[in-house]
């Protein structure tokens, strides 16, 4: 277990009005077995033992799963490993000496609340505007009423694996967030019970994404290359084909 | 004093009859009744979306950026269901036995299969709003089996079943929000209930940007809110995982629950420093496939892969023939202790055993194991830098659930009138010890199928009560108390770490109230406890403001309730002078080492009553009457 020492050049914003910096600290005694997270557990337990504010930053289940973590790190969301949330990288990453440089998702649909924590809630409206199949609670069919193929099945899975965090908004040089959007309207456009709703579903998800001000796709691609869940971007070419099918269809 | 409200009659038709009867509140009606639900996950979620269609007006918090974010989405293997889809036998009344047997005879028998008889629909429910649950070639639904049951009723969505099944809740709920049934409250943390005449009638929030302290009133009020596996500090809970709203609960008037009924999981992650934030668990799924060794040579050293065949210890499926690697979560756990406390554990810390594939691999192929396990490997690797495909999986105990919670009846009602608790935080079905996929079936269960339909036995006589004005004086009083919390804790000027603090109750938690308990330990628990809280009075140091995002604070709150909380754990883990399901009480085992019961003394659930910070709780008794099953020491050989 090597012991490392690294310098953080961290983003500190008081709140939603403060202009905000970077501030470097010195963190010692670091190990490389230690997650990402555990090492900023250790600068802010030191920041808080000398009375110092420590670095607020999201996070929840520590599995890569929840999508509360989101950081910039060395100017790549969540950081330099592929297919990895922030709470999954491990210091074995990093090398004795390095400085690190952490900010917050930069996106302006995504205001920075403090330090490194950011309102994400545009996604909860994008699903609001129709990321879901209304079915009340009761009036389902037996699940086995409607065979799945398990090739659909399992393609509907790998867009539904997406877990919200935002990188893909982060990584994109217009902040969109089409990835995201696109990885929902494809889970149920390919499913048998999101048929129903289907051209809705995308006219209103999409209108909505607009609305809240993410920018438009230009398929640079940087969103599949930083999604920890590499989803991938021939979900947005979908959701482009769902979306002029829908009008077509007026 | 404590009335379970069981409906009479024969226990399979409990549930159909009580539906039948169970007074409705008219479409008029419900429009007029405010329900707020505290919590997201698929208890909450699930609940708060099925109220909003049936017409009440619901509130709906979350400490979370977003409601899809609750630790629900964790949950990896699976939920069961008694669909018996593969025909291999299962029906609503074995998934019925096999819950009370496996929580050791500790649950309540109507609750329980109602709960196996709702099973079924929540997985039609799933389906329908688009959750890709795993399926055959043919196009039907898949199942795989789970410990401590022979039959293979988990549904499953790669390792990822929480998630798609909390997604799918989420979208009801978000479809409800777009339509103005519920209104969301994210970042907002519950520090208190609101009682005025005897029934809850609100919650004090603190929305967690502004630091704004809201007062909400609401004809009932529905806890959602978790479990409290975090009292351990290390647990494979998710960091925010806390107590802190059924507490307030407790010290408004609902009775605790079993609180000592903790679950330790027996395939995690071990620890490996002191830095250790959470610990991470790996699905029991992998039981089914993996095999569970230690050398069978004390202190060998040697890496597994030079460890030959005759030198191993498979000692589950030496111990328990019948179930073998697939005994119960808190049999697998006690005989990995057992054999890491008698010398033969494996890896740095000696706290380990291994769960290896290799015979797996070699059955299967590595395809078919790459695609059932493929993302657990992943984790695995990323966090420990192994690759489980070529060298055994170190695991080791873990807590991961708690049995224990607010005391409920049938109804899902605490002892608070208007005050229900649904999912984790209720202490309702799993007795002494749950079964793998068993919460996720339950909290689906409570929110979609039975809280919807009992909390209208409530509501129909609240139906006149108009919308109580939040300048009341009791809304007065509970706003106050939280501020006065909060400045305290802001203003102490101490010189402690709240994470220094919480790690220490951790240590005495796990020492003296984990896998293994007994008297004496447990007696000096309660006052060790005692002195940590005096401590974390004296000394916690908490910086920054009140009135901004001070995730520090927050967590602070959530400490100085654990706190309370372990000692009451104590407390009750030293009255029950039996073992039963996860609580082992070293004073009551048989000549093997397994768990004894003393049903002549304990058959019952303790419910624990707040009476004051200067005196001691008062424990009162549910008796727990068996028409059904009988009572047998669990035996999985
Ligand atoms: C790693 C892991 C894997 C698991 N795998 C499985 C599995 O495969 N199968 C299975 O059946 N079970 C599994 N479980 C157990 C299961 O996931 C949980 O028991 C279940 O999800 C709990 O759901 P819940 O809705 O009761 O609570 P949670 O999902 O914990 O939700 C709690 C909600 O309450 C909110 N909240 C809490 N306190 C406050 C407050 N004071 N104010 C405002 N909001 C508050 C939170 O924001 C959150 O929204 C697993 C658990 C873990 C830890
Ligand atoms: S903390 Fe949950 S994904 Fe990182």
């Amino acid at each position: 277990m090597a012991e490392m020492n690294l310098t953080l050049k961290i983003w500190r914003q008081d709140g939603p009005n403060d202009p905000g910096g970077f501030k470097s600290y010195t963190v010692n005694g670091l190990n490389t077995h230690m997650s990402f997270l555990e090492m900023l557990d250790v600068l802010n337990e030191k920041l808080v033992n000398t009375g110092d504010e420590p670095v607020a930053f999201d996070h929840d289940c520590r599995e890569g799963i929840c999508g509360m973590c989101s950081m910039v790190i060395n100017g790549r969301p969540h950081g330099p490993l592929e297919g990895t949330t922030t709470c999954q990288l491990h210091m074995r990453h990093f090398n004795d000496g390095d400085t690190v440089t952490i900010e917050p998702w930069r996106a302006k649909p995504f205001p920075i609340l403090k330090d490194l924590i950011v309102d994400r809630t545009p996604f909860d409206r994008i699903i609001q505007a129709g990321g879901f199949v209304s079915v009340n609670t009761g009036s389902a069919p037996d699940g086995n009423a409607i065979p799945i193929g398990k090739e659909i099945s399992d393609e509907a899975f790998d867009a539904a694996a997406c877990i919200g965090c935002g990188a893909c908004v982060a990584a994109c040089k217009n902040a969109s967030a089409s990835l995201f959007v696109a990885a929902k309207i494809s889970q149920l456009a390919l499913l048998p019970q999101g048929q129903p709703e289907r051209e809705e579903r995308v006219v209103g998800m999409v209108k909505q994404m607009d609305d809240e001000g993410f920018g438009h796709c230009t398929n640079t691609g940087a969103c599949e290359a930083e999604c920890p869940k590499e989803i991938s971007v021939d979900y947005i070419r979908k959701m482009n084909w769902e979306f002029h099918r829908a009008n077509v269809k007026g | 004093m404590l009335n379970s409200r069981i409906p009479d009659g024969p226990l399979a038709e409990k549930w159909t009859k009580y539906k039948s009867k169970v007074p409705l509140v008219s479409p008029a009606n419900k429009r007029r009744l405010d329900v707020i639900v505290i919590g997201t996950g698929l208890a909450g979620a699930s609940a708060a979306s099925s109220m909003a269609e049936m017409g009440y007006n619901v509130k709906t918090f979350c400490f979370q950026d977003s409601p899809r974010r609750a630790h629900s989405i964790a949950a990896q293997g699976g939920i069961n269901a008694a669909k018996n889809y593969q025909n291999d036998g299962d029906s609503v009344y074995r998934l019925f036995y096999d819950t009370i047997k496996g929580g050791d005879y500790r649950s309540r028998e109507a609750n329980v299969h109602r709960l196996a008889e709702v099973s079924s629909n929540i997985i039609d429910q799933c389906v329908a709003q688009g959750v890709p649950f795993a399926r055959e070639y043919g196009g039907t639904l898949d199942n795989r089996s789970f410990g401590g049951v022979q039959v293979s009723r988990t549904f499953y969505a790669r390792g990822q079943t929480g998630q798609q099944l909390l997604l799918g809740a989420y979208s009801a709920l978000s479809r409800q929000i777009a339509k103005g049934n519920v209104t969301m409250y994210n970042r907002h943390e519950m520090l208190d209930i609101v009682v005025i005449d005897g029934k809850a009638r609100g919650v004090i929030v603190r929305n967690l940007i502004t630091g704004e302290y809201e007062r909400h009133f609401g004809h009932a009020v529905v806890l959602a809110t978790g479990g409290y596996g975090n009292v351990f500090y290390l647990s494979t809970n998710a960091m925010g995982s806390n107590v802190t709203a059924a507490w307030k609960a407790y010290k408004k008037g609902a009775m605790f629950g079993n609180p000592c009924f903790t679950q330790i999981h027996p395939t995690c992650i071990p620890v490996s420093g002191e830095y250790q934030s959470k610990l991470t668990l790996m699905s029991e799924s992998l039981r089914n496939d993996g095999r569970i060794w230690v050398p069978n040579k004390k202190g060998d050293d040697r890496r597994p892969l030079d460890i030959p065949e005759d030198e191993r210890d498979y000692y589950l499926e030496r111990r328990y023939p019948a179930f073998g690697n697939l005994v119960p979560r808190d049999v697998a756990s006690r005989a990995a202790k057992e054999r890491c406390d008698t010398g033969f554990g494996v890896g740095p810390t000696k706290l380990a055993v291994y769960l290896d594939f290799k015979d797996a691999i070699k059955r299967l192929g590595q395809d078919v194991v790459s695609a059932r396990y493929g993302n657990l490997f992943e984790m695995y690797e990323k966090i420990t830098g192994d690759d489980p495909y070529t060298t055994p999986m170190r695991i080791y105990p873990a807590v991961h659930y708690t049995m224990g919670g607010l005391w409920v009846d049938y109804n899902l009602m605490t002892t608070v009138p208007g005050l229900f608790a649904i999912g984790e935080c209720n202490f309702s079905d799993h007795g002494a010890n749950r079964l793998g996929a068993s919460a996720l079936m339950q909290g689906l269960a409570d929110g979609y199928f039975v809280l919807p339909y009992t909390i209208g036995e409530y509501l129909s006589n609240d139906i006149r009560t108009p919308t109580i004005p939040t300048d009341h004086e009791e809304f007065d009083k509970a706003e106050k108390d939280a501020r006065d919390r909060n400045d305290r804790l802001l203003n102490n000027d101490g010189s402690r770490s709240v994470e220094s603090l919480h790690r220490d109750l951790g240590h005495i938690m796990w020492e003296n109230c984990g896998m293994a308990r007994n008297e004496i330990n447990l007696t000096s628990a309660i006052s060790e406890i005692q002195s940590l809280k005096r401590d974390f009075w004296d000394k916690v140091s908490v910086p920054g403001r009140d009135d901004v995002l001070n995730p520090e604070l927050e967590k602070a709150g959530r400490v100085a309730d654990f706190i309370e909380l372990g000692e009451l754990m104590v407390r009750d883990a030293l009255d029950r002078r039996e073992s039963c399901g996860g609580h082992f009480r070293e004073e009551s085992q048989t000549e093997e080492g397994e768990a004894k019961r003393d049903d002549e003394n304990f058959t019952f659930s303790s419910a624990w009553e707040y009476t004051g910070e200067e005196t001691e709780p008062t424990r009162n008794k549910e008796e727990l009457t068996f028409d059904t099953v009988q009572l047998t020491q669990r035996s999985y050989k």
